[in-house]
């Protein structure tokens, strides 16, 4: 069993935290695609009648969550992928070369990925209430700070998992275009997934992100498609598992 | 096996079938300043690797402080620092980000890590810089960093992996002293890589010759200057020579030794200043005609030459298609 360092893990995360706040203009880079997608389709469809969407519920109220989840899938995603970075321009090295036990470098590395990534969440949460959002109380939003976290690990992992199997950056628009996109189209994060012809709405349940949305919806909202407990359970089971394939495949990964 | 800080034993390492180091053995004193000193890829940088715990040896072992680098691997990385080759630091951090980071990474506490960062930052001339981030820093002064960096966590070993490459001749003269520096006031041990010859014969208390993977000579760099004895005198001569003709020379009064290459003669000659006017009329006698005489005293350009039977340069070449070698070999070991 590896050992954990406590202040190894706090190091990377730190490390995390700094480059977050001084990279300023790469977060807001960052948070443009999904501000605007809030922005024009909640204005767009404000007014268009959206089958499937219950009656109570407003298009921006059920489009907002879907954005946060949207927001949480590209940044952990390209967290975990930053991984690469730092084999390329040498910092890895560095890191590797420590007492720390891998194990700690995935936890540290996945714990500044995750925070960074749901503070770009609650930072779209806002102009979603601005444009008209009604959260449904405050035990609701801390739920949805639970769906977040689950969301951002669950990506932030997969990232790593891909970057550990990477040598260079050539692979990164594939994963991007190929995985995240098709993620965010099938998770139901724009419109219903049951609006979705059989086939297609069968690839969405595969999503890890659907449910993720799903669960956001319910806990910010009181809407959602299945039960939130179901959801809570699939985002847990999917989550641990990519944390596993993450670390795993780090683990086993040359350094050079 | 008190005072040695590092004992290796048939270290080997080989990708696929090709053999990258070929059973090392060596002993590093405490306290020593040691230079590995070869072409590009004889295999320097991969030793390094092994002792330093990022590749595992395929063959023999190694001690280093007292921890057996396949089994303890923490122990060994606690004791030791090392400075990479290639830059390793954050560059969207500051020099002192960077330090920070890295005491809390060898578990250092704020109180510690404060004291040390301005230690370390003292004693390679940044203090001033510590707040700047790493991408405004110019190459020099980056390399500084990665050696306070390496010192931080007052390890007991600090390797340093062509601690000059790239650098221009000042800056690796500062570089050059921030070494002797750590190396007297520090008391750590210090092994460095370097396929500098001036940079072995500068800083290093004993250097070790590799090439092709083996230590081909282990001394202290005078007592291996002395192998080759008196001055070399070099002569270019018409390529037509022939080898009776060379042999003529090694007759000479005072010349010791003779080393052909292509139409280059290396004499190893006795107080060879007062006898290059007999050599020269040595050479019209036997028919030789020479272009151009030079002379200096031995370097350890000239032991490489006698133990390999080429320049450092010549085998660099060689070298590089090695190298190549074992870079498509660990490619494909990956995929």
């Amino acid at each position: 069993m590896p050992r954990i360092n406590v202040y190894a893990i706090y190091s990377l995360w730190l490390r995390e935290m700094i480059r977050f706040f001084r990279l300023k203009s790469r977060v807001f880079g960052s948070l443009a695609p999904p501000f605007f997608f809030l922005a024009f389709l909640g204005f767009g469809f404000r007014s268009a009648a959206m089958p499937a969407i219950p009656e109570n519920v407003d298009y921006i109220s059920f489009l907002a969550p879907g954005i946060i989840g949207m927001t949480l899938l590209f940044s952990s995603t390209f967290g975990g992928l930053s991984m690469l970075w730092d084999r390329v321009f040498g910092f890895l090295r560095e890191i590797m070369v420590a007492p720390v036990s891998r194990l700690s470098i995935v936890i540290g590395r996945t714990a500044g990925g995750v925070t960074t990534a749901v503070m770009q969440g609650l930072i779209i949460l806002v102009p979603g209430i601005v444009m008209g959002l009604k959260i449904s109380g405050l035990a609701g939003f801390l739920l949805s700070l639970v769906f977040m976290v689950l969301i951002a690990t669950t990506f932030n992992s997969l990232g790593l998992a891909f970057a550990s199997r990477m040598k260079d950056m050539s692979g990164f628009s594939l994963i991007m275009n190929f995985m995240v996109f098709p993620l965010f189209l099938l998770s139901g994060a724009l419109f219903p997934i049951s609006n979705l012809p059989v086939w297609l709405r069968s690839l969405s349940y595969l999503d890890p992100l659907t449910y993720g949305v799903d669960g956001l919806r319910g806990s910010l909202v009181g809407v959602s498609a299945f039960p939130l407990a179901f959801d809570l359970a699939i985002l847990a089971v999917c989550c641990a598992g990519a944390l596993g394939l993450g670390a795993y495949l780090f683990e086993i990964s040359d350094v050079e | 096996m008190e005072g040695v800080a590092i004992a290796t034993s048939g270290l080997s390492m080989r990708f696929n079938g090709f053999t990258a180091v070929d059973g090392v053995d060596l002993r590093i004193e405490e306290g020593e300043l040691f230079g590995l000193l070869g072409p590009n890829g004889a295999g320097k940088s991969t030793i390094i690797k092994m002792l330093t715990t990022m590749l595992r040896p395929t063959a023999g072992g190694a001690i280093v402080w007292g921890h057996d680098i396949a089994r303890e691997r923490d122990a060994v990385r606690n004791s030791i620092g090392v400075v990479f080759q290639d830059p390793s630091v954050d560059s969207q951090l500051s020099g002192r980000e960077n330090l920070d980071f890295h005491g809390r990474m060898y578990g250092m506490d704020k109180k510690t890590r404060e004291a040390r960062v301005a230690e370390v930052l003292e004693l390679v001339d940044l203090t001033e810089k510590a707040d700047v981030l790493m991408e405004d820093y110019s190459g020099g002064m980056q390399r500084r960093l990665e050696i306070a960096r390496g010192l931080m966590h007052h390890p007991h070993v600090l390797f340093l992996d062509e601690p000059t490459l790239g650098l221009d001749a000042q800056t690796r003269r500062y570089i050059w002293q921030y070494i002797l520096k750590m190396n007297q006031e520090e008391g750590v041990t210090v092994v460095l890589t370097t396929h500098y010859m001036e940079e072995a014969d500068h800083l290093c208390e004993r250097v070790a010759i590799i090439d092709q993977g083996e230590i081909v000579a282990l001394d202290t760099p005078d007592n291996l200057k002395d192998l080759i004895g008196a001055d070399i005198v070099t002569l270019e001569v018409d390529d037509g020579v022939t080898d009776e003709q060379v042999g003529a020379f090694s007759k000479f009064e005072g010349v010791e030794a003779v080393d052909r290459s292509g139409s280059t003669l290396n004499l190893s000659v006795d107080r060879g200043e007062s006898r290059i006017p007999e050599i020269v009329l040595g050479a019209c006698r036997v028919g030789v005609k020479i272009r151009s005489v030079s002379m200096h005293e031995p370097t350890l350009e000239d032991v490489f030459l006698k133990f390999t039977g080429k320049k450092i340069r010549e085998a660099e070449s060689a070298g590089a298609g090695r190298m190549a070698a074992v870079q498509s070999r660990m490619r494909t070991r990956r995929h």
